[in-house]
């Protein structure tokens, strides 16, 4: 490939492309996301090689392996072009019937569609899918389209035209401007305006500066930047290098997460066919501007995604913050400028310079501009990454896009930012999704993640899981940190033991208060968020646990126990056979008991008994009734005395 | 116990000196260079971490600090197969505690622990990113979604 040197060989190149795809020549996209995999998709792709080549459509149809759409509940996703046909959970076996129907019979293979579970109406197109149709996909929508290993998938959708534009049409302050005026945010966390980062680093004295992509994205529950460089790390490379020019940098990193192994080989192959085409290297399309990424991995470490502790993991020493009285735009890696923006704010760069800060700035509200990616995961119909404007309420992320709770159980709380965010109750439900406003309500965005629970979660269990992944990932570098997670924990710890005492939600306050307002960085800084939130809307939950040592949704295991009612149960023997630990005695006609010194409290007894019985109960806050006695356990079955 | 079982390093010198060379020797390339030893080797031995220190010009309890501070590294030899179970807010919400105690029984050890018989290495993770699949195990790098504690058994018993 010789390099493309000027915008106007960038155009010819495009066209050229274009010229010789055929649009209407049907195309088969199957998402091989890191989601999909998991199901299966590998196998999909095989099966319908296989079933191309049996009828011998090989020049006739093209396969395409992309990036993750966002639908992950329904995978494997396959996407049929022109059409625009969106089947969904495609199994291997389904592929005959795919390739002799639909592309050559023409004819939509009713099965795989989506079927809307209130109406039960089917969706022939993706864009009638609810789950896409509530959704406004700026960034997120080019996965299914496109071949993350190919370069040309990425130019045929107008790649690059961005960066053509900046360095030929405007000079590195205008970009700089038009990146002010969008008042585009960082979507890593913090929300801080990006244009003002950039700024403080073009200001910043030195020479040589750095721009950095953040994907170290460790918020258990998010997963938009994997999804992004995975599936379209193009436009995140494209984003970056008009950073690098309106910085005035020449050498930037990727700092990706090892746990995100396709992440990191498609980001590196298109760091090469970029290298390749002349996007990175000297003199990018004859502007005179160089630049070069590295790529460097993480090593898996939460608090390595903090900017300053980012900074000196790309040194090759451990990753732990230090005290920000100078920005890292300033004095960042080796001392000198850093600009470091996450993944989904780079992404969002190209679409800024071509379509204008002012189109940007029209979406989203007053203060959080934009679209912003979120992982809707747990208890919620349609899990998986959605796009919408900032600004929807969360009623419409969860309910709208996400479909609802599955199994008619009662939402209870949203938690949002990850481990550093709060819990967000049903009252607030009809909020609007920006920075400040998450902020207001004890939450953060944080990276996005998004995690619904139901009545079935315990708020106290849900803060102390939050509170020992803090104290794990806390680096020990500043006491109130170190400390005051671990104090916090113990507490939790205690009261979901049932060891909980008068005073202690008072004392967490008081030890979420401190570590608050005197950790370093913003792991200590936030941690207080999960136990902050969840007292303040879910007190309640705390006093029944400490009070009454009850769980009111059966969580806790030493809160709770099981216990087979001996009017219900009709001995058949399923729950005796799936006990894991063998503690439920009772025969054929006999019925069963629970030992409950034996009883690991694992919950399976719970979930087999036939929802006809519904003889396993589960018992919080009071005495579990004494076993009936053994002479009284046999049932005598009508239906054999007739 | 486990003391014992140290070996010496199975990933042979020529190895570890291709892995820095790619890096032409820059001593900020560190964690990079652990990595890709910790890849081939899934352990890091005391003599690579030496013969690292030397040709990094890095002294060797900075080396230590990033090995132990890090936890893709291990200083312990890890067992033939690696079970990572993913224990991140969606898998916790969808039971993912529940496919981590019967792993446990199964194998007969702990999260962070190898078998005896260098089989399995058992680890917990906090989110491998597929959190619309929870609850995830991860046996080899092939990930196993929507998985229950059964058919977690099953994946173990078939290798």
């Amino acid at each position: 490939m010789p390099k493309v040197n000027s915008p106007a060989e960038l155009e010819k190149l495009r066209k050229g492309i274009l010229s010789k795809r055929d649009p209407d020549k049907p195309c088969i996209a199957v998402c091989t996301g890191t989601g999909c995999l998991a199901l299966g998709a590998d196998r999909v792709v095989v099966a319908l090689k296989e079933e191309i080549k049996k009828h011998g459509l090989e020049d006739k149809v093209d396969i395409k392996e992309t990036g993750c759409p966002g639908f992950c509940e329904r995978g494997t996703v396959v996407v049929i072009y022109p059409e625009e046909i969106c089947y969904l959970r495609v199994q291997p076996e389904d592929a005959g019937e795919i390739i002799s129907q639909t592309i050559l019979a023409k004819k939509v293979v009713d099965r795989l569609l989506y079927v809307d579970p209130t109406t039960g109406e089917k969706a022939v197109r993706e864009s009638e899918i609810p789950f896409y149709k509530n959704q406004m996909r700026l960034i997120i929508g080019n996965n299914i389209k496109l071949d993350p290993k190919s370069i040309d998938d990425y130019l045929v959708l107008g790649g690059y035209s961005a960066l053509a534009k900046a360095l030929s049409q405007m000079p590195p302050e205008q970009v700089l401007e038009e990146v002010k005026k969008s008042n585009l945010r960082g979507r890593g966390g913090g929300g801080f305006p990006a244009g003002r980062k950039w700024e403080e680093c073009r200001n910043a004295p030195g020479e040589a500066r750095y721009v950095i992509v953040n994907a170290d994205e460790g918020d258990p529950g998010a997963f938009m930047d994997r999804a992004l460089l995975e599936g379209n790390p193009h436009s995140v490379l494209e984003g970056l290098i008009i950073g690098a020019y309106a910085i005035g940098s020449h050498e930037g990193y990727i700092y990706v997460r090892q746990e995100y192994p396709l992440a990191i080989e498609n980001v590196t192959f298109a760091i090469k066919q970029a290298e390749e085409y002349g996007f990175l290297g000297e003199n990018i399309l004859g502007s005179g501007f160089d630049f070069t990424v590295k790529m460097h991995r993480g090593a898996g470490a939460f608090v390595s995604g903090e900017s300053s502790a980012l900074m000196t993991a790309i040194e090759g020493r451990v990753g732990e913050p230090r005290p920000k009285y100078i920005h890292t735009a300033v004095k960042g890696v080796r001392d000198r400028p850093s600009c470091l923006n996450n993944v989904e704010t780079w992404a969002n760069v190209p679409l800024i310079i071509n379509k204008g800060a002012d189109w940007f700035a029209g979406i989203g509200t007053e203060g959080s501009k934009g679209t912003k990616i979120f992982s809707l995961v747990g208890k919620v119909n349609n899990t998986g990454l959605v796009e919408v404007p900032m600004g929807i309420t969360l009623r419409d992320v969860i309910y709208r896009v996400g479909g609802g709770i599955p199994g008619s159980k009662k939402f209870k709380a949203v938690q949002t930012g990850g481990p550093s965010g709060g819990c967000i109750p049903e009252e607030q439900l009809d909020m609007p999704v920006d920075f400040d406003e998450l902020a207001r309500a004890g939450s953060m965005m944080g990276s996005g993640g998004m995690i619904v629970m139901d009545e079935d979660t315990c708020m106290v269990d849900v803060a102390r899981y939050f509170l020992d992944f803090l104290s794990d990932e806390s680096c020990g570098k500043c006491v109130p940190c170190r400390e005051g997670i671990r104090q916090m924990l113990k507490i939790l710890t205690n009261i979901s033991k049932g060891k909980g005492k008068e005073g202690d939600i008072e004392l967490l306050e008081e030890l979420a208060e401190v570590t608050r307002d005197a950790s370093l960085c913003a792991l200590g800084r936030t941690s207080a968020n999960p136990v902050m939130s969840t007292i303040h809307y879910f007190r309640d939950e705390y006093e029944a646990h400490i009070k009454e040592k009850r769980c009111p949704a059966y969580v806790c295991k030493a809160l709770i126990s099981y216990y087979i009612d001996p009017e219900k149960c009709q001995a058949c023997m399923i729950c005796l056979r799936q006990c894991p630990v063998g503690a439920i005695v009772g025969d054929k006609n006999q019925i069963h008991v629970i030992d409950q010194e034996k009883c690991t409290k694992c919950g399976t007894c719970f979930e087999v008994c036939p929802p006809r019985f519904s003889a396993v109960r589960r018992i919080s806050g009071e005495p579990v009734p004494p076993p009936v006695p053994e002479e009284a356990r046999m049932i005598a079955r009508e239906s054999k005395e007739k | 116990m486990k003391e014992k079982k140290v070996r010496t390093a199975d990933i042979g010198d020529g190895k570890i000196d291709q892995i820095i060379d790619k890096y032409q020797g820059d001593a900020s390339a560190l964690i990079q260079v652990l990595l890709e030893i910790q890849r081939e080797n899934r352990w890091l031995p005391k003599e690579a971490l030496e013969k690292v220190s030397k040709k990094l010009e890095v002294p060797l309890n900075q080396i230590q600090h990033v090995a132990t501070f890090y936890k893709a590294f291990s200083l312990v030899p890890r067992g033939r197969h690696g079970v990572q179970i993913c224990l991140g807010t969606a898998c916790h919400v969808r039971g993912g505690p529940r496919i981590l105690d019967r792993v446990e029984e199964v194998l007969g050890i702990q999260a962070g622990q190898t078998t005896m018989d260098m089989e399995f290495t058992l680890d917990t993770v906090n989110c491998l990113g597929c959190c619309a699949l929870g609850p995830v195990m991860v046996v080899d790098g092939k990930y196993h979604g929507k998985i229950t504690p059964t058919e977690a058994e099953a994946v173990l018993r078939k290798l």
